[in-house]
């Protein structure tokens, strides 16, 4: 999410709103962005309610074999439609800014 | 005669260190996140340091000292090694699968979560007024 922080400016400059969802609690998110000057919202699903809902689960990953969320990352147009996915096989490889950039040229123009 | 100091029988076991415990630092960088080869090329360097040492000691024990301790560093070496490969190339592999994941032209799920200052936003306060939100499920900090 490093990466995604450095390219926020052009996520604003298209109109793309870029949230961060994990098992994580509020207090513990709001320390993670001041610590790692994050700037996007962090969103919070302490029970991974949302996270099972959007198929994402890795069940007994976390802390004392808590349920949290595997890497993954949705773009979904302002109708509410899942435009691109992203689902890596692999924990340390996580989508570059870039390729949700090029797929959001893909559909309609810049802003509304 | 006095016998040298074995020096890449060290040098190379520093290396080795350095090859493991510098993941943290290189995985901050996408580049070398996605294949780990800053921290295989440290790896490598420790590795022939350690052969150099090896042979030294092993071929001119009367000039290099080095022959146990050189075993036992490489042996260790060779266990981390071992470590950070099964690590890397087997554990953070396991994902599992996603089926139940929306696709491409399905509506994604309507939400309610909590943000870092504990204020509710949901999905649709985040598209109105944007293009396009894009969602990153992270595993957290816990």
């Amino acid at each position: 999410m490093r990466s995604f922080q450095q390219r926020l400016p052009n996520f604003n400059a298209r109109g793309i709103r870029v949230i961060g969802i994990s098992v994580d609690r509020p207090e513990i998110n709001k320390r993670q962005s001041q610590k790692l000057g994050y700037t996007f919202p962090l969103l919070s699903d302490p029970q991974a309610g949302l996270i099972r809902r959007y198929g994402v689960l890795h069940s007994g990953a976390g802390p004392k074999g808590a349920d949290i969320a595997r890497p993954a990352e949705f773009l979904i147009d302002s109708s509410g439609v899942v435009r691109w996915v992203n689902l890596t096989e692999n924990i340390a490889v996580r989508a570059r800014p870039e390729q949700v950039l090029d797929a959001s040229n893909q559909f309609g123009p810049v802003g509304r | 005669m006095k016998r040298r100091w074995n020096w890449p029988i060290w040098v190379g076991f520093v290396f080795v260190l350095g090859g493991l415990f510098s993941y943290g630092f290189f995985a901050r960088f996408p580049i070398a996140r996605d294949f780990p080869w800053a921290n295989l090329l440290l790896f490598g360097i420790g590795g022939a340091l350690l052969f150099v040492g090896l042979f030294r000691a092993f071929g001119r024990p009367q000039l290099y000292r080095g022959k146990i301790v050189g075993t036992i560093l490489t042996a260790i070496a060779l266990f981390l090694f071992a470590f950070f490969s099964y690590e890397i190339f087997y554990v953070l592999r396991q994902v599992p699968p996603s089926t139940g994941a929306p696709r491409v032209g399905q509506k994604a799920p309507e939400f309610t979560l909590l943000d870092q200052n504990e204020k509710p936003i949901t999905l649709a306060a985040l598209l109105s007024g944007s293009k396009a939100a894009v969602l990153i499920f992270y595993r957290g900090f816990w």
